[in-house]
């Protein structure tokens, strides 16, 4: 009988109930509120479709590392150094558990950078490539991640995790996770949350800008046809632009290099099987990797800070100064064009492809239903990335 | 460079801004050459392309292929390549929710 017992007593010490009531009132708070927030991020990507591919990962991740006694995910493991250089792999692999093994990738950039590979494979640079100018409205949507990065230093923020809030605005999940890894790995959940959450609102966020900055009568603007888009070019393209940015900023080498990579498959004609893998297995696989090992960094003690509060207003200002950015000068190439331009497909700048390039044609047949601006707006959209990848590597090479 | 002051982060995000619109707009150019290039390049071949020689007889035409059921005939294509009209007209059946083999196409023609 007193053999039972020990069996019973001991399962009840190996119960998160257990480490819970060991971790004390605050502790099984903060345990709690984490729980409660896994299951709002599920209800969000489940419910309301908010990026679900990923924010359903996230929010899983995020519920499973905060179970306490769990142990698959140890933060001092890699909160001992901010860099990858002073974090010791063979312990992680020793004593690691499972999230702890799968976000090795993510430590190492390896996750975004495939994942950019899928999107390079999916993306189509055709339309930037008919309408080379609108790669301006792609850089000018760049404005929102250095006015985010000017307002996190004056809330205090350090250089560092300044720049990682600051990408948020690049509107691409895949760069913010990789800066933020290589930059402040510590504010990694919230600020991944962050951008997942804000590229998911992009039709919500965006509209009213068009409608303040842009007068009614430019929104009714009909862009002439683009011009079709040779097979050589579209193949040499991924390959000059790989040399030019990787030459002037070689960090960013990885992420635009994937990119290019995956669009010269598609491009090429003679390497479908692999274009179809990256657009597909690999995406998906990659997919879930991701997501499930960013939402494990989202511990309590990490992520329940008040610079998690600002974190999600700073990356608020990025979109929406982003947007702005990318109308105004919108507006300005309309002027310059006399009217060739319709501004609406500068807030397309921001990447999240194809969402951002979406918004700006449903605004644009609500003003003129017989307007088309999607193939037009997927110009800046795609420059947008490239443009974005580019910040992220300059405030890499700034900051890292 | 983790401390930094509210006048360089000033400067860094200027420096910031200018080097993504210097890289875009390098990158705009050499697309601009690029096609260009490439346009000039395909157009020669084109040109120095030698004329065919006057067709032999044709062939005693074969009898067409019967068309899938429910189908409304054939649709002429001019300077459309199939598949770009293929999701043409599964865009269109899709947008009027009504099966593809209940529509008919006459022509599909890009305008230039």
């Amino acid at each position: 009988m007193e053999f039972i017992g020990t069996i019973f007593s001991n399962l009840a010490e190996q119960t998160g109930f257990a480490a819970m009531a060991e971790s004390g009132a605050v502790g099984t708070i903060k345990t709690i509120i984490m729980l409660a927030v896994a299951c709002l991020l599920l209800y969000l990507g489940i419910v309301k479709k908010y990026e679900p591919l990923l924010l359903v990962g996230i929010a899983f991740g995020m519920l499973l590392t905060n179970l306490p006694g769990s142990g698959i995910y140890t933060p001092e493991l890699w909160y001992a150094g901010s860099n990858a250089t002073s974090i010791s792999f063979s312990d992680v692999l020793h004593e690691g558990g499972f999230l702890d093994i799968l976000y090795i990738g993510v430590k190492l950039g390896i996750y975004p950078s495939l994942i950019f590979m899928g999107v390079g494979a999916m993306t189509d640079f055709g339309p930037m490539m008919a309408n080379p100018k609108s790669m301006l409205l792609g850089a000018a949507a760049q404005f929102g991640v250095y006015f985010a990065l000017l307002m996190a230093v004056i809330l205090g923020f350090d250089g560092n995790v300044a720049a990682s809030i600051a990408i948020i605005g690049g509107a691409d999940g895949p760069t913010a996770i990789w800066l933020t890894t290589q930059l402040a790995p510590n504010y990694l959940g919230a600020i991944a949350i962050a951008a997942y959450s804000y590229m998911a609102l992009i039709p919500v966020i965006q509209p009213p800008f068009m409608k303040l900055l842009v007068k009614k009568e430019n929104r009714q603007i009909k862009m002439e046809q683009l011009r079709p888009v040779s097979q050589t070019e579209k193949i040499v393209f991924p390959i000059v632009v790989t040399i030019v940015c990787c030459l002037i900023i070689p960090s960013v080498a990885s992420l635009l290099g994937c990119l290019m990579l995956g669009n010269l498959w598609a491009n090429c004609g003679v390497c479908d099987r692999l274009s179809d893998t990256a657009q597909n297995a690999l995406m998906n696989i990659v997919t879930i990797f991701l997501g499930i090992s960013v939402g494990a960094t989202a511990t309590a003690d990490q992520f329940l800070k008040v610079e998690t509060l600002l974190i999600i207003v700073l990356g608020l200002i990025a979109f929406c100064f982003a947007t702005i950015g990318g109308l105004l000068v919108g507006n300005l190439m309309c002027y310059l064009t006399h009217g060739k331009i319709n501004p609406l497909i500068g807030s397309a700048g921001v990447s999240a492809v194809p969402m951002a390039a979406r918004v700006a044609q449903v605004q644009g047949q609500k003003d003129n239903p017989s307007n088309f601006l999607l193939m037009h707006a997927m110009g800046p959209n795609v420059a947008g990335v490239i443009g974005s990848a580019v910040a992220a590597g300059f405030l890499l090479a700034v900051f890292g | 460079m983790e401390d930094i002051t509210i006048v360089q982060t000033l400067g860094v995000a200027v420096l910031g801004m200018l080097v993504v619109f210097c890289v875009l707009l390098l990158l705009m150019g050499i697309i601009i050459v690029q096609s260009k290039v490439i346009q000039n390049i395909e157009n020669k071949k084109k040109a120095s392309e030698p004329v065919p020689a006057t067709p032999a007889p044709a062939a005693p035409a074969a009898a067409p292929a019967p068309s899938a059921k429910g189908s409304c005939g054939g649709v002429m294509l001019h300077d459309v390549p199939d598949r770009t009209a293929a999701m043409i007209m599964a865009i269109v059946a899709d947008g009027l929710n009504t099966p593809l083999n209940e529509l008919r196409f006459i022509s599909i023609k890009e305008v230039k």
